[in-house]
Protein backbone atom coordinates (compact mmCIF):
# COMPACT_ATOMS: atom_id res chain seq x y z
CA UNK A 1 0.00 0.00 0.00
CA UNK A 2 1.06 3.36 -0.10
CA UNK A 3 0.40 7.14 1.00
CA UNK A 4 -1.04 8.06 -2.69
CA UNK A 5 -4.13 7.21 -1.75
CA UNK A 6 -4.03 9.87 0.72
CA UNK A 7 -3.88 12.39 -1.16
CA UNK A 8 -7.33 11.64 -3.25
CA UNK A 9 -8.86 13.31 0.48
CA UNK A 10 -6.20 15.38 1.77
CA UNK A 11 -8.22 18.54 0.63
CA UNK A 12 -11.56 17.06 -1.21
CA UNK A 13 -14.34 14.91 0.56
CA UNK A 14 -16.80 13.81 -1.79
CA UNK A 15 -19.92 12.20 -0.89
CA UNK A 16 -23.71 11.43 -0.66
CA UNK A 17 -24.63 11.58 2.48
CA UNK A 18 -25.47 15.01 2.42
CA UNK A 19 -24.33 18.63 3.75
CA UNK A 20 -24.99 21.57 5.07
CA UNK A 21 -24.98 24.99 2.48
CA UNK A 22 -25.24 27.26 5.53
CA UNK A 23 -27.64 30.16 4.64
CA UNK A 24 -29.17 28.01 2.23
CA UNK A 25 -30.03 24.36 3.02
CA UNK A 26 -29.36 21.25 4.16
CA UNK A 27 -29.35 18.27 2.28
CA UNK A 28 -29.86 14.57 4.18
CA UNK A 29 -29.61 11.31 2.05
CA UNK A 30 -30.96 13.12 -0.71
CA UNK A 31 -34.04 15.29 1.37
CA UNK A 32 -33.71 18.46 2.08
CA UNK A 33 -33.71 18.51 5.87
CA UNK A 34 -36.60 21.69 6.46
CA UNK A 35 -38.58 21.33 3.40
CA UNK A 36 -38.52 17.33 3.26
CA UNK A 37 -37.91 16.08 6.71
CA UNK A 38 -39.18 19.01 8.76
CA UNK A 39 -42.09 17.01 9.87
CA UNK A 40 -40.72 14.00 10.90
CA UNK A 41 -40.53 13.16 14.60
CA UNK A 42 -36.98 12.87 16.09
CA UNK A 43 -36.68 9.26 15.97
CA UNK A 44 -37.74 8.55 12.88
CA UNK A 45 -35.33 11.50 11.80
CA UNK A 46 -32.52 9.42 13.27
CA UNK A 47 -33.30 5.92 11.96
CA UNK A 48 -33.59 7.81 8.17
CA UNK A 49 -29.72 9.28 8.60
CA UNK A 50 -28.69 5.71 9.86
CA UNK A 51 -30.66 3.64 6.77
CA UNK A 52 -30.25 6.27 4.19
CA UNK A 53 -34.13 6.08 3.96
CA UNK A 54 -37.34 6.69 5.57
CA UNK A 55 -37.92 3.22 8.13
CA UNK A 56 -41.83 3.98 7.76
CA UNK A 57 -43.81 4.85 10.42
CA UNK A 58 -43.99 1.49 12.17
CA UNK A 59 -40.72 0.48 12.37
CA UNK A 60 -39.88 4.30 13.54
CA UNK A 61 -42.85 3.30 16.21
CA UNK A 62 -41.13 0.10 17.05
CA UNK A 63 -37.85 1.03 17.04
CA UNK A 64 -38.99 4.11 19.47
CA UNK A 65 -40.64 2.10 22.14
CA UNK A 66 -36.96 0.42 23.01
CA UNK A 67 -35.77 3.90 23.96
CA UNK A 68 -39.33 4.18 25.84
CA UNK A 69 -38.80 0.36 27.59
CA UNK A 70 -35.02 1.70 28.41
CA UNK A 71 -35.89 4.60 29.87
CA UNK A 72 -35.13 4.00 33.42
CA UNK A 73 -34.21 6.45 35.77
CA UNK A 74 -32.47 4.52 38.42
CA UNK A 75 -29.06 5.73 39.73
CA UNK A 76 -28.18 2.34 40.61
CA UNK A 77 -28.09 0.99 37.26
CA UNK A 78 -24.61 1.33 36.26
CA UNK A 79 -24.38 3.91 32.88
CA UNK A 80 -26.67 6.15 35.30
CA UNK A 81 -24.87 5.59 38.09
CA UNK A 82 -21.75 7.25 36.21
CA UNK A 83 -23.53 9.89 35.13
CA UNK A 84 -24.63 10.89 38.80
CA UNK A 85 -21.56 10.32 40.06
CA UNK A 86 -20.47 12.97 37.56
CA UNK A 87 -23.11 15.39 39.17
CA UNK A 88 -22.39 14.97 42.52
CA UNK A 89 -18.74 15.47 41.74
CA UNK A 90 -20.79 18.77 39.78
CA UNK A 91 -19.54 18.35 36.30
CA UNK A 92 -21.56 19.49 33.51
CA UNK A 93 -24.73 18.02 31.89
CA UNK A 94 -22.93 17.29 28.71
CA UNK A 95 -19.69 15.59 29.88
CA UNK A 96 -22.33 13.47 32.89
CA UNK A 97 -24.50 12.40 30.09
CA UNK A 98 -21.82 11.41 27.33
CA UNK A 99 -19.79 9.51 30.20
CA UNK A 100 -22.90 7.60 31.19
CA UNK A 101 -23.36 6.84 27.38
CA UNK A 102 -19.98 5.91 26.06
CA UNK A 103 -19.82 3.73 29.47
CA UNK A 104 -23.25 1.71 28.02
CA UNK A 105 -20.92 -0.01 25.40
CA UNK A 106 -20.03 -2.34 27.97
CA UNK A 107 -19.89 -5.90 27.46
CA UNK A 108 -22.10 -7.33 30.42
CA UNK A 109 -24.81 -4.91 29.35
CA UNK A 110 -25.78 -2.44 26.08
CA UNK A 111 -23.84 -2.79 22.99
CA UNK A 112 -21.90 -5.61 22.59
CA UNK A 113 -24.32 -8.07 23.61
CA UNK A 114 -27.37 -6.15 21.80
CA UNK A 115 -24.74 -6.71 18.65
CA UNK A 116 -24.09 -10.23 19.28
CA UNK A 117 -27.60 -11.22 19.75
CA UNK A 118 -28.61 -9.63 17.00
CA UNK A 119 -25.49 -11.58 14.95
CA UNK A 120 -26.73 -14.84 16.49
CA UNK A 121 -30.49 -14.91 15.26
CA UNK A 122 -28.92 -13.73 11.90
CA UNK A 123 -25.93 -16.81 11.77
CA UNK A 124 -28.58 -19.18 13.35
CA UNK A 125 -30.79 -18.31 10.94
CA UNK A 126 -28.45 -19.15 7.94
CA UNK A 127 -27.53 -22.63 10.01
CA UNK A 128 -31.48 -23.47 9.90
CA UNK A 129 -31.75 -22.19 6.13
CA UNK A 130 -29.06 -24.77 5.39
CA UNK A 131 -31.21 -27.30 6.59
CA UNK A 132 -29.89 -27.50 10.36
CA UNK A 133 -31.64 -27.42 13.54
CA UNK A 134 -32.20 -24.84 15.77
CA UNK A 135 -31.01 -26.68 18.81
CA UNK A 136 -28.00 -28.02 17.44
CA UNK A 137 -27.00 -24.21 16.76
CA UNK A 138 -27.42 -23.07 20.11
CA UNK A 139 -25.61 -26.42 21.75
CA UNK A 140 -22.87 -25.12 18.75
CA UNK A 141 -22.67 -22.14 20.63
CA UNK A 142 -21.99 -23.26 23.90
CA UNK A 143 -19.97 -25.30 23.09
CA UNK A 144 -17.83 -22.82 22.18
CA UNK A 145 -17.88 -21.55 25.20
CA UNK A 146 -19.91 -17.97 24.14
CA UNK A 147 -22.45 -16.20 25.85
CA UNK A 148 -25.92 -16.87 24.66
CA UNK A 149 -26.93 -12.67 25.01
CA UNK A 150 -30.53 -11.82 25.78
CA UNK A 151 -30.52 -15.18 27.87
CA UNK A 152 -29.89 -14.97 31.63
CA UNK A 153 -29.91 -12.19 33.28
CA UNK A 154 -27.21 -10.66 36.14
CA UNK A 155 -30.22 -8.62 38.48
CA UNK A 156 -33.09 -10.39 37.67
CA UNK A 157 -35.28 -13.74 36.87
CA UNK A 158 -37.73 -12.04 34.79
CA UNK A 159 -37.95 -8.66 32.34
CA UNK A 160 -40.71 -6.95 32.62
CA UNK A 161 -39.74 -5.34 28.81
CA UNK A 162 -40.88 -7.95 27.34
CA UNK A 163 -44.59 -7.89 27.80
CA UNK A 164 -44.39 -4.36 27.07
CA UNK A 165 -42.38 -4.50 23.58
CA UNK A 166 -44.53 -7.76 22.98
CA UNK A 167 -47.56 -5.70 23.15
CA UNK A 168 -45.65 -3.05 21.13
CA UNK A 169 -44.90 -5.57 18.32
CA UNK A 170 -48.81 -6.59 17.98
CA UNK A 171 -49.62 -2.91 17.99
CA UNK A 172 -47.11 -2.12 15.34
CA UNK A 173 -47.80 -5.28 13.27
CA UNK A 174 -44.12 -7.26 13.90
CA UNK A 175 -45.17 -10.18 15.79
CA UNK A 176 -45.11 -12.67 13.44
CA UNK A 177 -41.49 -12.41 12.61
CA UNK A 178 -39.20 -15.07 12.05
CA UNK A 179 -36.32 -14.21 13.98
CA UNK A 180 -39.05 -12.92 16.71
CA UNK A 181 -40.16 -16.64 16.79
CA UNK A 182 -36.50 -17.87 17.19
CA UNK A 183 -35.88 -15.93 20.19
CA UNK A 184 -38.87 -17.41 21.84
CA UNK A 185 -37.68 -20.89 20.42
CA UNK A 186 -34.86 -20.26 21.74
CA UNK A 187 -35.72 -19.41 24.93
CA UNK A 188 -37.76 -22.23 25.49
CA UNK A 189 -34.84 -24.83 24.35
CA UNK A 190 -32.75 -23.27 27.01
CA UNK A 191 -35.52 -22.79 29.66
CA UNK A 192 -36.27 -26.58 29.65
CA UNK A 193 -32.83 -27.40 29.42
CA UNK A 194 -30.74 -25.57 31.24
CA UNK A 195 -32.96 -22.72 33.05
CA UNK A 196 -31.73 -20.05 31.72
CA UNK A 197 -34.22 -16.72 31.67
CA UNK A 198 -34.76 -14.54 28.53
CA UNK A 199 -34.21 -11.05 29.03
CA UNK A 200 -35.33 -7.94 26.58
CA UNK A 201 -31.85 -8.36 24.43
CA UNK A 202 -32.54 -11.41 22.93
CA UNK A 203 -36.38 -9.88 22.05
CA UNK A 204 -35.12 -6.86 20.97
CA UNK A 205 -32.15 -8.25 18.57
CA UNK A 206 -35.10 -10.80 17.16
CA UNK A 207 -37.53 -7.94 16.02
CA UNK A 208 -33.88 -5.64 14.77
CA UNK A 209 -33.12 -9.31 12.59
CA UNK A 210 -37.06 -8.66 11.34
CA UNK A 211 -36.51 -5.54 10.55
CA UNK A 212 -32.77 -6.19 8.70
CA UNK A 213 -30.94 -4.12 10.67
CA UNK A 214 -27.40 -4.51 10.40
CA UNK A 215 -25.20 -5.34 13.52
CA UNK A 216 -24.11 -1.60 13.02
CA UNK A 217 -26.81 0.39 11.92
CA UNK A 218 -28.29 -1.34 15.50
CA UNK A 219 -25.49 0.09 17.38
CA UNK A 220 -25.94 3.62 15.99
CA UNK A 221 -29.89 3.27 16.70
CA UNK A 222 -29.53 2.31 20.76
CA UNK A 223 -25.95 4.40 21.35
CA UNK A 224 -28.34 6.71 23.03
CA UNK A 225 -30.78 5.02 24.35
CA UNK A 226 -29.88 5.10 28.04
CA UNK A 227 -30.04 8.76 28.19
CA UNK A 228 -33.62 9.40 29.17
CA UNK A 229 -33.35 7.76 32.55
CA UNK A 230 -29.93 9.48 33.04
CA UNK A 231 -31.88 12.75 32.49
CA UNK A 232 -33.22 12.34 36.16
CA UNK A 233 -30.34 11.01 38.03
CA UNK A 234 -28.55 14.20 36.71
CA UNK A 235 -30.71 16.61 37.88
CA UNK A 236 -31.76 14.61 41.16
CA UNK A 237 -27.62 14.37 42.03
CA UNK A 238 -27.00 17.51 41.20
CA UNK A 239 -29.99 19.01 44.06
CA UNK A 240 -28.09 17.02 46.62
CA UNK A 241 -25.15 18.17 48.54
CA UNK A 242 -22.09 17.82 46.11
CA UNK A 243 -20.28 14.53 47.06
CA UNK A 244 -23.16 12.71 48.52
CA UNK A 245 -24.05 10.39 46.12
CA UNK A 246 -23.69 7.16 47.86
CA UNK A 247 -19.94 8.13 49.62
CA UNK A 248 -18.03 5.30 50.23
CA UNK A 249 -15.97 5.65 53.57
CA UNK A 250 -12.52 4.25 53.58
CA UNK A 251 -13.00 0.97 55.18
CA UNK A 252 -15.69 0.29 52.49
CA UNK A 253 -12.99 -0.37 50.18
CA UNK A 254 -11.75 -4.26 50.63
CA UNK A 255 -8.31 -4.41 50.48
CA UNK A 256 -7.13 -8.15 48.96
CA UNK A 257 -3.83 -7.34 48.18
CA UNK A 258 -0.36 -7.57 49.69
CA UNK A 259 0.44 -6.92 52.97
CA UNK A 260 1.91 -3.46 54.15
CA UNK A 261 5.78 -3.83 52.95
CA UNK A 262 8.90 -0.94 53.12
CA UNK A 263 9.70 0.72 49.50
CA UNK A 264 13.36 -0.25 50.51
CA UNK A 265 13.06 -3.96 50.82
CA UNK A 266 14.69 -5.11 47.92
CA UNK A 267 13.80 -8.44 47.91
CA UNK A 268 10.10 -7.09 46.87
CA UNK A 269 11.50 -5.58 43.37
CA UNK A 270 10.02 -6.66 40.38
CA UNK A 271 12.37 -7.83 37.22
CA UNK B 1 -21.87 1.82 61.81
CA UNK B 2 -20.45 1.03 57.98
CA UNK B 3 -22.18 0.80 54.70
CA UNK B 4 -23.17 -3.04 53.36
CA UNK B 5 -21.52 -1.78 50.23
CA UNK B 6 -18.38 -2.65 49.96
CA UNK B 7 -15.30 -2.06 46.62
CA UNK B 8 -12.89 -4.78 46.78
CA UNK B 9 -9.00 -3.96 45.24
CA UNK B 10 -6.10 -5.55 45.39
CA UNK B 11 -4.18 -2.25 44.61
CA UNK B 12 -5.16 0.32 47.14
CA UNK B 13 -5.88 0.34 51.11
CA UNK B 14 -6.78 3.22 53.00
CA UNK B 15 -7.11 4.11 56.82
CA UNK B 16 -9.44 6.33 57.94
CA UNK B 17 -8.92 9.47 60.28
CA UNK B 18 -9.89 8.40 63.71
CA UNK B 19 -12.43 11.81 63.19
CA UNK B 20 -14.11 10.91 59.23
CA UNK B 21 -13.98 7.71 58.35
CA UNK B 22 -14.49 9.23 55.16
CA UNK B 23 -10.95 10.85 54.58
CA UNK B 24 -7.71 8.35 54.66
CA UNK B 25 -5.36 9.19 57.15
CA UNK B 26 -2.99 6.89 55.15
CA UNK B 27 -2.78 5.20 52.00
CA UNK B 28 -1.13 1.83 50.44
CA UNK B 29 -0.86 1.02 47.21
CA UNK B 30 0.34 -2.96 46.56
CA UNK B 31 1.31 -2.64 50.28
CA UNK B 32 3.60 0.46 50.06
CA UNK B 33 2.66 3.87 51.90
CA UNK B 34 1.81 5.91 49.18
CA UNK B 35 2.65 9.69 50.96
CA UNK B 36 4.76 8.38 53.23
CA UNK B 37 6.95 6.68 51.09
CA UNK B 38 6.11 6.27 47.51
CA UNK B 39 6.12 10.14 47.08
CA UNK B 40 9.17 11.45 48.77
CA UNK B 41 10.89 7.94 47.03
CA UNK B 42 9.70 6.96 43.83
CA UNK B 43 9.53 8.16 40.36
CA UNK B 44 6.06 8.71 38.85
CA UNK B 45 6.88 5.54 36.50
CA UNK B 46 7.90 3.89 39.05
CA UNK B 47 4.11 4.46 40.77
CA UNK B 48 2.65 3.66 37.68
CA UNK B 49 4.26 0.69 37.19
CA UNK B 50 3.42 -0.48 40.40
CA UNK B 51 -0.24 0.32 40.19
CA UNK B 52 -0.87 -1.85 36.87
CA UNK B 53 1.58 -4.67 37.99
CA UNK B 54 1.54 -4.70 41.77
CA UNK B 55 5.12 -4.84 42.25
CA UNK B 56 7.79 -2.64 42.80
CA UNK B 57 9.68 -1.98 38.99
CA UNK B 58 13.24 -2.62 38.59
CA UNK B 59 14.78 0.31 37.50
CA UNK B 60 15.74 -0.99 33.82
CA UNK B 61 11.62 -1.22 33.98
CA UNK B 62 11.08 2.49 34.86
CA UNK B 63 13.37 3.66 32.50
CA UNK B 64 12.10 1.60 29.90
CA UNK B 65 8.33 2.94 31.06
CA UNK B 66 9.65 6.80 31.20
CA UNK B 67 11.38 6.68 27.46
CA UNK B 68 7.80 4.72 25.69
CA UNK B 69 6.15 7.77 27.87
CA UNK B 70 8.20 10.53 25.81
CA UNK B 71 7.91 9.06 22.72
CA UNK B 72 4.10 8.75 23.08
CA UNK B 73 3.51 11.67 24.80
CA UNK B 74 2.78 13.66 21.35
CA UNK B 75 1.72 12.39 17.74
CA UNK B 76 1.61 15.83 16.85
CA UNK B 77 -1.40 18.01 15.47
CA UNK B 78 -0.99 15.99 12.05
CA UNK B 79 -2.31 12.28 14.52
CA UNK B 80 -6.18 11.76 14.72
CA UNK B 81 -6.71 12.02 18.43
CA UNK B 82 -4.99 15.42 18.68
CA UNK B 83 -6.97 16.49 16.30
CA UNK B 84 -9.91 15.71 18.04
CA UNK B 85 -8.56 17.49 20.93
CA UNK B 86 -7.42 20.53 18.98
CA UNK B 87 -11.24 20.55 16.91
CA UNK B 88 -12.27 20.60 20.41
CA UNK B 89 -9.98 23.18 22.09
CA UNK B 90 -10.11 25.96 18.89
CA UNK B 91 -13.95 26.18 20.02
CA UNK B 92 -13.33 26.63 23.84
CA UNK B 93 -15.17 23.46 25.32
CA UNK B 94 -14.68 21.62 28.38
CA UNK B 95 -10.78 20.65 28.81
CA UNK B 96 -12.61 17.08 29.69
CA UNK B 97 -14.68 17.30 26.59
CA UNK B 98 -11.35 17.79 24.53
CA UNK B 99 -9.40 14.59 26.40
CA UNK B 100 -12.97 12.71 25.70
CA UNK B 101 -12.37 13.74 22.41
CA UNK B 102 -8.88 12.28 22.05
CA UNK B 103 -9.81 9.39 23.73
CA UNK B 104 -12.08 7.75 21.90
CA UNK B 105 -10.67 8.83 18.53
CA UNK B 106 -7.36 7.57 20.22
CA UNK B 107 -9.27 4.18 20.74
CA UNK B 108 -10.05 3.23 17.21
CA UNK B 109 -8.01 0.58 15.06
CA UNK B 110 -6.23 2.41 12.79
CA UNK B 111 -3.28 3.82 15.30
CA UNK B 112 -5.08 4.12 18.16
CA UNK B 113 -5.13 1.87 21.62
CA UNK B 114 -7.43 -0.97 20.12
CA UNK B 115 -4.62 -1.64 17.42
CA UNK B 116 -1.98 -1.88 20.72
CA UNK B 117 -4.84 -4.41 21.64
CA UNK B 118 -4.62 -6.91 18.75
CA UNK B 119 -1.10 -6.20 18.52
CA UNK B 120 -0.15 -7.37 22.11
CA UNK B 121 -2.39 -10.23 21.69
CA UNK B 122 -0.44 -11.18 18.89
CA UNK B 123 2.87 -11.34 20.73
CA UNK B 124 1.04 -12.93 23.20
CA UNK B 125 0.26 -16.02 20.18
CA UNK B 126 3.24 -15.50 18.29
CA UNK B 127 6.28 -15.00 20.60
CA UNK B 128 9.33 -14.43 18.56
CA UNK B 129 8.28 -17.10 16.07
CA UNK B 130 8.62 -15.37 12.54
CA UNK B 131 6.71 -17.86 10.76
CA UNK B 132 3.56 -16.93 13.07
CA UNK B 133 3.89 -13.81 12.98
CA UNK B 134 3.50 -13.80 8.71
CA UNK B 135 0.63 -15.59 9.22
CA UNK B 136 -1.34 -13.58 11.55
CA UNK B 137 -0.23 -10.15 9.98
CA UNK B 138 -0.64 -11.37 6.15
CA UNK B 139 -3.65 -13.87 6.40
CA UNK B 140 -5.58 -13.45 9.88
CA UNK B 141 -8.52 -15.21 10.72
CA UNK B 142 -11.80 -14.35 9.70
CA UNK B 143 -14.03 -13.37 12.84
CA UNK B 144 -16.58 -15.85 13.36
CA UNK B 145 -19.59 -13.28 14.77
CA UNK B 146 -19.60 -9.59 14.92
CA UNK B 147 -18.67 -7.47 17.47
CA UNK B 148 -19.19 -3.93 18.58
CA UNK B 149 -15.25 -3.67 16.94
CA UNK B 150 -15.30 -4.72 13.25
CA UNK B 151 -12.79 -6.68 11.45
CA UNK B 152 -8.67 -4.72 11.62
CA UNK B 153 -8.20 -3.63 7.91
CA UNK B 154 -4.56 -3.73 8.24
CA UNK B 155 -2.02 -5.16 9.52
CA UNK B 156 -2.26 -4.73 13.62
CA UNK B 157 1.37 -2.43 14.46
CA UNK B 158 1.79 -1.69 10.72
CA UNK B 159 0.63 1.53 8.57
CA UNK B 160 -1.06 0.41 5.38
CA UNK B 161 -0.76 4.58 4.36
CA UNK B 162 2.53 4.18 4.65
CA UNK B 163 5.38 3.46 1.58
CA UNK B 164 8.73 3.92 4.57
CA UNK B 165 9.50 3.79 7.86
CA UNK B 166 9.42 6.82 9.27
CA UNK B 167 12.24 8.30 11.09
CA UNK B 168 11.00 8.27 14.59
CA UNK B 169 9.48 5.13 14.49
CA UNK B 170 12.65 3.25 13.74
CA UNK B 171 14.53 6.48 16.40
CA UNK B 172 12.02 4.94 19.01
CA UNK B 173 12.39 1.29 18.51
CA UNK B 174 16.50 1.55 17.92
CA UNK B 175 16.24 3.44 21.48
CA UNK B 176 14.09 1.32 23.65
CA UNK B 177 15.55 -1.67 22.08
CA UNK B 178 18.62 -0.62 23.44
CA UNK B 179 17.55 -0.08 27.20
CA UNK B 180 15.19 -3.03 26.61
CA UNK B 181 15.96 -6.69 27.45
CA UNK B 182 17.99 -8.27 25.08
CA UNK B 183 16.01 -11.10 24.98
CA UNK B 184 12.22 -9.39 24.42
CA UNK B 185 9.35 -8.28 22.32
CA UNK B 186 11.52 -4.89 21.41
CA UNK B 187 14.84 -6.27 20.23
CA UNK B 188 12.82 -9.08 18.23
CA UNK B 189 11.36 -6.57 16.39
CA UNK B 190 14.33 -4.71 15.91
CA UNK B 191 16.03 -7.30 14.54
CA UNK B 192 13.28 -8.62 12.40
CA UNK B 193 11.49 -5.35 11.41
CA UNK B 194 12.66 -5.16 7.73
CA UNK B 195 11.48 -9.05 7.08
CA UNK B 196 8.32 -8.35 8.54
CA UNK B 197 7.56 -5.15 6.68
CA UNK B 198 8.35 -6.64 3.15
CA UNK B 199 6.37 -9.84 4.02
CA UNK B 200 3.52 -7.20 5.22
CA UNK B 201 3.94 -5.03 2.23
CA UNK B 202 4.22 -1.83 4.34
CA UNK B 203 6.25 -0.17 7.42
CA UNK B 204 6.03 -0.40 11.19
CA UNK B 205 3.97 2.32 12.90
CA UNK B 206 4.30 3.40 16.24
CA UNK B 207 1.49 1.42 17.68
CA UNK B 208 3.60 -1.70 16.85
CA UNK B 209 6.96 -0.42 18.49
CA UNK B 210 5.14 0.78 21.65
CA UNK B 211 3.15 -2.92 21.82
CA UNK B 212 6.64 -4.30 22.07
CA UNK B 213 7.31 -1.68 24.77
CA UNK B 214 4.59 -2.99 26.79
CA UNK B 215 4.80 -6.66 26.25
CA UNK B 216 8.53 -6.20 27.40
CA UNK B 217 7.17 -4.40 30.60
CA UNK B 218 4.84 -7.27 31.32
CA UNK B 219 1.70 -5.69 30.57
CA UNK B 220 -1.24 -7.74 28.72
CA UNK B 221 -3.25 -6.36 26.21
CA UNK B 222 -5.81 -4.79 28.52
CA UNK B 223 -3.36 -2.90 30.38
CA UNK B 224 -1.27 -1.78 27.19
CA UNK B 225 -4.65 -0.38 25.94
CA UNK B 226 -5.32 1.73 29.24
CA UNK B 227 -1.59 3.23 29.16
CA UNK B 228 -1.61 3.75 25.70
CA UNK B 229 -4.56 6.08 26.01
CA UNK B 230 -3.22 7.71 29.32
CA UNK B 231 0.54 8.11 27.30
CA UNK B 232 -0.80 9.82 24.34
CA UNK B 233 -2.95 12.76 26.20
CA UNK B 234 -0.67 15.31 27.02
CA UNK B 235 -0.30 16.57 23.28
CA UNK B 236 -3.79 16.21 23.19
CA UNK B 237 -4.50 18.54 25.83
CA UNK B 238 -0.97 20.98 24.62
CA UNK B 239 -2.46 21.26 21.34
CA UNK B 240 -5.99 21.70 22.35
CA UNK B 241 -5.03 24.87 24.74
CA UNK B 242 -2.76 25.85 21.99
CA UNK B 243 -5.58 26.08 19.11
CA UNK B 244 -7.84 28.02 21.88
CA UNK B 245 -5.29 30.74 22.13
CA UNK B 246 -4.81 30.56 18.57
CA UNK B 247 -8.18 31.14 17.69
CA UNK B 248 -10.43 29.75 15.13
CA UNK B 249 -9.72 32.22 12.34
CA UNK B 250 -6.49 30.38 12.15
CA UNK B 251 -8.19 26.84 12.28
CA UNK B 252 -9.10 24.78 9.19
CA UNK B 253 -12.93 24.92 8.22
CA UNK B 254 -13.12 22.18 5.17
CA UNK B 255 -17.10 23.51 4.43
CA UNK B 256 -15.27 24.18 0.84
CA UNK B 257 -13.60 20.54 0.85
CA UNK B 258 -17.21 19.09 0.91
CA UNK B 259 -18.48 18.19 -1.78
CA UNK B 260 -21.84 16.32 -2.44
CA UNK B 261 -22.28 14.51 -5.21
CA UNK B 262 -24.51 16.18 -8.19
CA UNK B 263 -27.14 13.33 -7.96
CA UNK B 264 -27.33 13.14 -4.22
CA UNK B 265 -28.05 17.21 -4.04
CA UNK B 266 -31.82 18.10 -3.48
CA UNK B 267 -31.45 21.37 -6.38
CA UNK B 268 -30.58 18.37 -8.98
CA UNK B 269 -33.93 17.13 -7.82
CA UNK B 270 -35.86 20.44 -8.34
CA UNK B 271 -34.91 21.40 -11.12
CA UNK B 272 -35.59 18.05 -12.71
CA UNK B 273 -38.85 18.76 -10.72
CA UNK B 274 -39.28 22.56 -12.15
CA UNK B 275 -38.73 21.01 -16.03
CA UNK B 276 -41.17 18.30 -16.20
CA UNK B 277 -43.45 21.13 -14.82
CA UNK B 278 -42.66 23.30 -17.77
Amino acid sequence: MTHKRLLETESHWRTRVGKAFLSDRVVLHGLDLHRDLGDSNWIRLYLHAILGRDPGEKVAALLESYWVSTAYPDPSIWPNHVTALAASARSTPSLSLMAGLSVSEASIYGRRPEVRALDFFYRAGEHCDAGGALEDFVEREKAAGRNLYGYGRPLAKTDERIPFMMDKAREYGFAGGRYLKMSFDVYEYLNARYGFSMNVAALHAGLAADIGLTCQQYQLFLTPCFVTGMVPCYQDTMARPEGSFFPVRCESVVYEGPPKRDWFDDTATAG
Amino acid sequence: MSSEYKYHSKIWLEEAEPENPFAAKACYCSGYDVYGQILPNAGWFDYLLLMFLGERPSPQSSRLMEKLAIALANPGPREASVRAGMNAGVAGTNHSSALMAALAVGAGQYGGAQEVVECVKLWQSCSTDLDRWTRALTNPDAPEFADIWLPMEHAPGFDPNGDVTPTPVKQVLNHLAEIAPSDGALCWLAAHRTDLESRVGYPLAMSGVASAAFVDLGFNPDQASMLYLIMRLPGAAAHALEQWDMGWKKFPYYGPAVELEPSADTIAESAEQDGEGQ
